[in-house]
């Protein structure tokens, strides 16, 4: 038995190496999301704030923003009620949206912003937007909430139209729900 | 059992050496570290058949343009599991057959150390491989978004990814104990004198391979954990709409498959180390330069992750980092690759089977390291991502890198674990066809990715169809040359000219120098003297 002894130190040694290995691939979420928050990277739900004396608005340049809003796996009607705006690089406007509840229960849900072309995200600014919190809306009720942004003067100046989307996830529920939903609708197909 | 049937045979034969019970509960219960081996062996080739299979319906699907033979989601269903497969079904199993037959015989070990939890860790990889192939019989299908499993896809499939998943913490769980039982083995189990830095290169290589094992494999299995409670039990680590994020899944992922790509390629290294000198009859050019530019790959595997991601959004800086990073991984490769040359420089170099893979496999392989230094830098990569440059590209370390290491480890080895050798003539057959065929095959790949196709298509623009064509002819040719491996193997086993204890002329490791051939059932039960 004694010439096992160092075997089974060994043995305990490296299964504990595997779980701080194991415990290590969850430590990196923490870790990953606070690089995000310190890089500036994916900060979704987070309003952007203006430092006021540097803003400055070039009126040279007009750009076309585009609007759109969809909808994935929830009841909801969901639309801008302008489809373009047309503003100034460093001007702060605030456009519309509106969702509506067409089912009989009460629905949660989180928008989720997207932008074309990708670097939009490193000019846009957004003072206040309905997709920094989660939305609930009671059975058929109406709701006309504000997109507060900016896109910033140092706006690449070959691009002249971008688009700003966003898209309505069903929150609370789990996830094979939607994914069983799809199947079907695939099927019919 | 054989354990346990140790004391009887002992006390009625007292001088008869024992052998293992007969028939399938041999192999049951064996914890014989050479019937393990052997397990491992045939089933790391059942699933190379079996990936191979796959990789063939795929390359007749890519034949012609236009939709042929099968539907656009069995295709992905193919790619998918075609990678799992290979990655997890063949070429890891097989290198640890490798480890299993050697390791012990080359450190002058009787057995591994743990050899209860060996027997275990081969008997949870076939039902992980049933379970990976029955998932394609479930509503659904298999998963289809890729070897690399990436959310969101990953999260929307049907139970086929569920099978995957738990067919991969299995998997991982048969790699973390295969690793425990081969460091212990090697650091605890030396015959006396065998020193570490006298240990033979393929030990040394899987000593580091081992722990990379042990570092990664848990990471694996954290992540495909998070896929799983985010399918089945309402968490959002990495679904965007609950505040989670998909890349997040490609970091971890990551961290562990940069490492995992030299866990398949440096038992290759330690294979080809050892052929190298004994055909060249000269003694390994920088032995210990091998030993720290094997530890070096490995530590550097852990900081190149991202190169793999490099068009997610990440900061300059970052992209930066890893594109240095990666490149620096080329100086330790570089230095082994010289080493293995002037190993040969000046030798009295013979051309058998065995050296003639490994010479392929130098060549070869320097040609996917190329491509990888390619694909390092980050315009390129951006330019080249998700394209067949990339397949061409993997397809050039891992074929011919691991998978004509293991050929040439296979024919080095198979005298010693036979006593018989084998056809010469065939093996060269399967060599020049492997050779000519896998370049038919995947040397065009590299013209087809810089030419713009996407890989993961069943269907592609007509421009593309020349090269996909002769590819897909090289694929065929390749997939039946491994026919002749097979015959070659199963010939040799059934007989043949004896071979030899020392087998090959320039041999000086432990299991050439001090047991017979074949190998018997149980060998250095008292340790060898090491000079």
């Amino acid at each position: 038995m004694n010439a096992l002894q160092p075997n089974l130190v060994m043995l305990k040694k490296l299964l504990i190496l595997a779980v701080v290995m194991f415990a290590f691939g969850y430590a990196m979420i923490p870790f990953y999301k606070k690089i995000c928050e310190v890089a500036g990277l994916n900060n979704l739900l987070q309003p952007d704030t203006l430092v006021e004396e540097t803003r400055l608005v070039d009126t040279s340049r007009m750009l076309t923003v585009q609007l759109d809003a969809n909808t994935r796996g929830l009841p909801w009607e969901f639309k801008p009620l302008q489809s373009t705006v047309k503003i100034h690089p460093g001007e702060l406007v605030e456009v519309m949206y509106e969702i509506t509840n067409n089912s009989a229960r009460e629905v949660t849900g989180q928008a989720i912003p997207s932008y074309a072309p990708l670097l939009v995200s490193q000019y846009i600014k957004k003072l206040e937007c309905f997709c920094f919190t989660k939305q609930v809306l009671k059975p058929y009720e109406v709701k006309q909430m504000p997109v507060q942004f900016l896109i910033e003067p140092e706006f690449p100046g070959d691009i002249d139209s971008l688009s700003i989307s966003y898209t309505f996830f069903e929150i609370g529920l789990s996830n094979g729900t939607t994914s069983n939903e799809d199947k079907s609708t695939k099927s019919k197909i | 059992m054989a354990a346990v049937h140790h004391p009887d045979n002992e006390l009625g034969h007292e001088h008869e050496h024992h052998g293992p019970p007969a028939g399938i509960m041999r192999w049951l219960t064996t914890t014989n570290h050479k019937d393990i081996g052997t397990l491992y062996l045939w089933f790391s080739f059942a699933m190379f058949l079996t990936g191979g299979v796959m990789a063939l319906t795929i390359r007749s699907e890519l034949f012609q343009p236009g939709l042929q033979i099968v539907e656009p989601e069995f295709f992905n269903q193919l790619t998918t599991l075609h990678g799992l497969v290979m990655v997890f079904g063949a070429i890891m199993p097989a290198f640890v057959g490798f480890a299993n037959w050697q390791i012990p015989m080359m450190i002058g070990a009787p057995d591994m150390a743990f050899a209860r939890m060996n027997n275990w860790s081969f008997w949870l990889l076939p039902p992980a491989a049933l379970l990976l192939i029955s998932s394609f019989f479930v509503p659904g299908g298999a998963a289809a978004g890729g070897w690399t499993l990436y959310p969101p896809l990953s999260i929307q499939m049907g139970m086929g990814m569920d099978m995957t998943i738990f067919a991969i913490h299995i998997l991982g769980a048969s790699s973390i104990m295969g690793s425990i039982n081969i460091v212990t083995t090697i650091l605890n189990m030396r015959a006396p004198g065998m020193t570490m830095m006298k240990m033979p290169l393929f030990v040394w290589t899987w000593l580091i391979t081992a722990y990379l094992l042990l570092a990664v494999m848990p990471v694996l299995a954290g992540a495909v954990t998070m896929l799983l409670t985010d399918r089945q039990f309402g968490t959002n680590f990495f679904n965007a709409a609950g505040g989670g994020d998909p890349v997040m899944f490609q970091h971890i992922f990551w961290f562990f498959g940069h490492p995992e790509v030299y866990i398949m390629i440096l038992p290759a290294f330690g294979i080809v180390s050892q052929i190298i000198p004994t055909f060249a009859r000269k003694k390994l050019f920088g032995y210990s330069s091998m030993v720290y530019a094997t530890s070096s790959i490995a530590i550097l595997s852990f900081v190149v992750w991202a190169h793999h991601m490099f068009t997610v959004g990440m900061p300059v800086t970052a992209q930066l980092f890893f594109m240095y990073a990666t490149m620096l991984i080329a100086i330790p490769t570089g230095v082994k690759v010289f080493n293995w040359t002037a190993t040969m420089w000046r030798g009295s170099m013979t051309f058998e089977a065995p050296m003639l893979f490994s010479i392929g496999f130098i060549f070869l392989f320097t040609i996917g390291g190329f491509s990888g230094i390619v694909l390092a830098i980050v315009p390129v990569d951006i330019v080249l991502q998700e394209t067949y440059y990339v397949i061409a590209h993997f397809h050039y370390v891992l074929v011919s890198g691991s998978l004509f290491g293991l050929f040439a480890g296979t024919y080095y080895w198979l005298p010693k674990w036979t006593g018989n050798m084998y056809d010469e003539g065939l093996a060269k057959t399967h060599f020049w066809c492997s050779m000519i065929f896998f370049n038919i095959t995947f040397f065009v790949q590299h013209f087809l990715g810089l030419a713009g196709m996407p890989r993961r298509v069943p269907d592609y623009a007509l421009q593309f169809a020349d090269f996909n064509m002769i590819s897909s002819i090289g694929a065929f040719g390749f997939g039946f040359s491994q026919l002749i491996f097979l015959y070659c193997i199963i010939k040799c086993i059934r007989g043949g000219p004896k071979a030899t204890d020392e087998v090959w002329e320039g041999a000086d490791t432990l299991e050439f120098t001090d047991l017979p051939s074949p190998a018997p059932y149980h060998s250095f039960e008292t340790p060898p003297k090491v000079k």
